[in-house]
């Protein structure tokens, strides 16, 4: 059985202007151990998929789904009560700023604290003694002194270490990290992702990275979810993803990266992704794609099987090549 | 490597005075020290570093809105730091500058429009209004936007075509040089890619010469013919492009290499890991500001500063390789 | 961009984004007790400037036959005197109508005259930090340390009491708070990209003070002149009720109030009628400038 399982998960905001449908019909599952990389451009509506697991949206959002367990138990049927006791026990979130995500109010021993006490129920001096453990685990040097220090004392770097320990504290089943090194410099980032992976890998714990980066996901997934416009349009492990993409928008996106391009010219992907009010009728992709026909406009594609990379497309690729298209070399896109 | 210089920095350097409460004297916080290069017309240069290492100081003396603390700094023929009024804003319209974050960098209120033709008015005064509207126009064209976005307002664009919008606006004056100020890390992947092909394209249709700034070394790689990478306030090693991503010399250099996430899963490497934080820049180290996290720091680099030297093609601050070229030089002798 | 996307326009049309008025005004009208106030506000508006038409008496007429005469649905009321008399037989409902005009006038020229004069000293606060800033800024905390009725009464008292004082002693009441909403704002907006850009464009200091970043900071000053005015009709007619502001004949609602206090017990109306008056104009104000800062306040947006 899967840790986190989801199935046909939906999230539409009510908005001033009519619903906005930000995550459509979103399946994954993950697994103990594993490192599943959840990858898209803003507006993908992978962050909000996450947050509607961990029951962190506003009240503007309604959320549906057929499944959403997470370690045997059902979310959907859980109170807010027994919910909270899951979430920041069993499942964890690290966010993108780690400046603003530590409440600058407290010191750092507090905050460590609060949830030991919480959901474990530790007593003072246990606290103290798990948090400089926790500490010493995200390598911050001289953690007894690191305890009374305030957030703003702190670099970022320091900071998101500080909120990796927290979402360690009760020793999680699952950690989703949302974009934990966006906001960090390149040697850091490099530190933190290897610390990040490393714990992972000590204790057995499913990670979820959420991330828009394709260097980040290549180095650290096993698993890739690429997201289009609040829809899973790919799911590959990460070697195979990178060396054949299944679905044109993954393949564009890879192509569009400047480190593997071939000349001075990147094969950029034409348009923006559609917002609430140009969602095209039948495939998202379809105003972007080069090799879109009138099929692709007028029938919702389908989601092709594991050998296509659960590509939710018409025309899935292989080597590059489209299967079953009428013209095979595509069209030329204007930039 | 015969193109005309129209940029040329000589030590040029930047102090900041930060006040530490009422009972203390200011510090002194050197952003920028002792950078000198050249650019050439037509070329980018770029400029790497992490947080506080100086690259967005050098964007604001490059662009002349402030001023260097020490050394020169030459636009085309002229110094900057000599010229009178009127020779200076003669050259505010040679430099323009494009900022990294699409949505502060456009007024709210103003349409494109008038965003656009704001430069013309001031600089330009002899210009007709039917012909300033004509240049928007065309230009607005040039960066792949059509006629009818001028009457719009910011909000109604999304970040690439902002990020087009503020590259239009930079290029009214025809400037010859263009700073970059992270110009595409704000932006996805698919839209960084179509900002980047047109950057490209406006430098060989309009001769522009770059200031690339950034920290993504991957998008460096792409746009650069020079490269410099800047440590806490200091160049550290300058090398043309392909030189430096082949054979790095400075310890710094080759940890941002391999720091740097590459989208490959089948690539194996051994990754430099460097220790510690990036250091404060109102307290930097002794000797070379990299010691503390250099893995091949030795005694020397703790009290001496590096110079920059001349390694074959590259120039390097440190002693680590001065070391091994002696080492070399005595071998073969 | 692509030029090739002529299938788009087969598809079914799509909602456009609204634009930013019809936005501001969505938004505004979603709070019902703004739109109400917003009602009245103009209904008051339409009242002041058609005054002479509206009227069915001039204010000053004495009806010495009619004095004290109350209300025309209570008893012993005149239908010919719909709100009653006052207490030298002048028709009540006239010097209310007339008294908006004055009240409403006193409220728009404070706010014009201290946001006018607010904004230039706020920016150039924001802008030439060294004493300028100091002194403006300094000037502004010591108006801010005086209790602001007593502020306008010195001030009435030494330049003499009369209407165009009132409105020159409140407007200097209000003039710290426009300094310092213009200030902060203007700060925040200086070190943002767009203006330096225009600065690298060439643009002058003037020309980002006023040309740049003074659109960008006039939300929060278009809210604080909405307050304002509500406030401003207050201490007007609180100057009036002290026999400071406008004097006597003019029908003022403070001064019809002051003049009117001995006959609270026997003719009750004509206290009453202009402290309603006051009421439902400074309330309907407040709650159009609580809608606009809702609207106009981009913190408090809902995306």
């Amino acid at each position: 059985m899967p840790l986190l399982e989801i199935d046909d998960l939906t999230v539409e905001f009510k908005t001033a202007s009519g619903q906005f449908r930000a995550v459509d019909g979103v399946s994954l599952t993950v697994d103990r151990g594993e490192i599943l990389a959840i990858v898209g451009e803003s507006g993908s509506g992978k962050s909000v998929a996450m947050l509607a697991v961990m029951g962190l949206l506003p009240w503007t959002a309604t959320v549906s789904a057929k499944t959403l367990a997470f370690d045997g138990r059902d979310l959907l049927t859980l109170s807010p009560r027994e919910r909270r006791k899951v979430i920041g026990k069993d499942m964890a979130m690290i966010f993108q700023e780690p400046m603003s995500s530590l409440n600058p109010c407290f010191t750092v021993g507090y905050q460590i604290g609060e949830s030991l006490k919480v959901h474990l129920g530790l007593s003072k001096s246990e606290r103290r003694k798990r948090s400089i453990e926790l500490l010493e685990a995200v390598g911050i040097p001289d953690p007894e002194r690191r305890l009374s220090a305030f957030p703003h004392q702190l670099s970022g770097g320091m900071s998101q270490r500080v909120m990796i320990a927290i979402a360690l504290a009760c020793r999680p089943k699952l950690i989703i990290a949302d974009e934990p090194t966006t906001a960090l410099d390149v040697t850091i980032q490099a530190q933190i992702l290897e610390l990040l992976v490393s714990l992972q890998r000590e204790t057995d714990t499913g990670l979820v990275l959420i991330t828009h980066d394709m260097g980040v996901v290549a180095e650290t997934a096993e698993r890739v979810s690429v997201h289009y416009a609040g829809q899973k349009i790919e799911e590959q492990p990460v070697g195979p993803l990178f060396a054949d993409p299944h679905h044109p928008y993954t393949a564009a996106l890879l192509a569009a990266l400047p480190e593997r391009a071939k000349g001075k010219h990147l094969p950029s992907i034409p348009g923006v992704v559609p917002g609430q009010f140009d969602r095209p009728p039948a495939c998202l992709f379809e105003p972007r794609c080069r090799f879109a026909t009138d099929r692709c406009r007028t029938k919702v594609p389908p989601r092709q099987g594991a050998i296509a990379g659960f590509a939710l497309c018409h025309y899935p690729l292989t080597h590059g090549r489209p299967i079953g298209h009428p013209n095979p070399e595509g069209r030329e896109v204007a930039a | 490597m015969n193109a005309p210089v129209v940029l040329n920095a000589s030590k040029l350097a930047r102090f900041y005075a930060v006040p530490r409460g009422a009972f203390k004297a200011p510090a002194t916080v050197k952003a920028l020290a002792e950078a000198s290069f050249t650019l050439e017309a037509g070329k980018t240069l770029a400029v790497v570093g992490e947080s506080g290492c100086g690259k967005s100081t050098l964007a604001r003396l490059v662009t002349m809105i402030e001023e260097p603390s020490e050394g020169h700094l030459m636009i085309g023929d002229t110094d900057v730091v000599n010229a009178d009024r009127e020779a200076l804003r003669k050259l505010r319209s040679e430099v323009q500058i494009v900022f990294q974050n699409p949505y502060g960098s456009l007024n709210p209120r103003q349409k494109i429009i008038d965003a656009l033709a704001e430069p013309l008015i001031i600089n330009r005064k002899e210009m007709s209004a039917a012909d300033r509207k004509a240049a928007v126009l065309d230009m607005l064209k040039r960066v792949g936007l059509r006629p009818e976005h001028a009457n719009r307002y910011p909000h109604m664009f999304s970040g690439g075509q902002r990020q087009r919008i503020a590259i239009a606006r930079a290029l009214m004056l025809k400037p010859k040089i263009l700073v970059l100020d992270e110009p595409v890390s704000a932006l996805d992947v698919s839209v960084q890619a179509q900002v980047l092909n047109l950057l490209v394209e406006l430098q060989e249709s309009l001769g522009l010469s770059y200031l690339f700034i950034s920290h993504g070394l991957s998008v460096v790689r792409h746009m650069a013919d020079e490269i410099l990478v800047m440590y806490l306030g200091r160049v550290v090693e300058r090398a043309p492009r392909e030189k430096l991503f082949e054979q790095p010399l400075h310890p710094y250099t080759q940890a941002l290499l391999s720091a740097t996430p590459m989208a490959d899963p089948e690539r194996q490497r051994e990754r430099i890991r460097l220790k510690g934080e990036l250091p404060s820049p109102f307290n930097p180290p002794t000797g070379c500001a990299f010691h503390p996290r250099c893995p091949r720091a030795f005694d020397k680099c703790k009290v001496e500063r590096p110079e920059l030297r001349w390694h074959g093609e590259t120039e390097v601050a440190c002693w680590a390789v001065e070391r091994d070229e002696a080492l070399v030089a005595t071998q073969a002798g | 961009m692509p030029a090739d996307r002529t299938v788009t326009a087969a598809a079914p049309t799509v909602k456009a984004p609204p634009g930013p008025f019809v936005a501001f005004f969505r938004d505004f009208s979603e709070n019902r007790a703004a739109l109400v106030g917003l009602i009245i506000l103009s209904l008051l508006v339409f009242v002041a400037i058609f005054a002479n038409f509206l009227a069915p008496y001039s204010p000053y007429e004495q009806f010495r036959d009619f004095v004290r005469t109350p209300p025309a649905w209570a008893e012993g009321g005149n239908s010919a005197f719909l709100l009653g008399t006052d207490e030298i037989g002048r028709d009540m409902l006239s010097r209310l109508i007339f008294g908006a005009r004055l009240s409403l006038f006193i409220g728009l020229s404070v706010v014009v005259a201290s946001m006018a004069v607010g904004i230039v000293l706020g920016l150039v606060a924001a802008f030439a930090p060294g004493w300028p800033s100091i002194v403006i800024m300094r000037a502004m905390d010591v108006i801010l340390s005086v209790p602001s009725l007593l502020l306008a009464i010195v001030i009435v008292a030494i330049i003499g009491p009369s209407l165009t004082n009132t409105i020159i002693a409140i407007t200097v009441v209000y003039l710290p708070y426009y300094v310092r909403l213009v200030r902060a704002s203007a700060l925040q907006e200086k070190t943002r990209d767009y203006v330096t850009a225009a600065r690298v464009g060439g643009a002058g200091t003037l020309r980002i003070m006023f040309k740049t970043v003074l659109p960008n900071c006039m939300a929060p000053i278009i809210v604080q002149a909405a307050l304002t005015i509500s406030n401003a009709i207050l201490e007007a007619a609180a100057l009036g009720f002290l026999g400071l502001g406008a004097q006597p004949p003019s029908p003022e609602w403070g001064a019809m109030l002051a003049s009117a206090r001995e006959f609270l017990q026997s003719a009750p109306w004509i206290v009453t009628e202009p402290g309603l008056a006051i009421l439902i104009t400074v309330l309907s104000i407040n709650l159009v400038g609580d809608g606009l800062r809702d609207a106009l306040d981009p913190k408090m947006r809902r995306s």
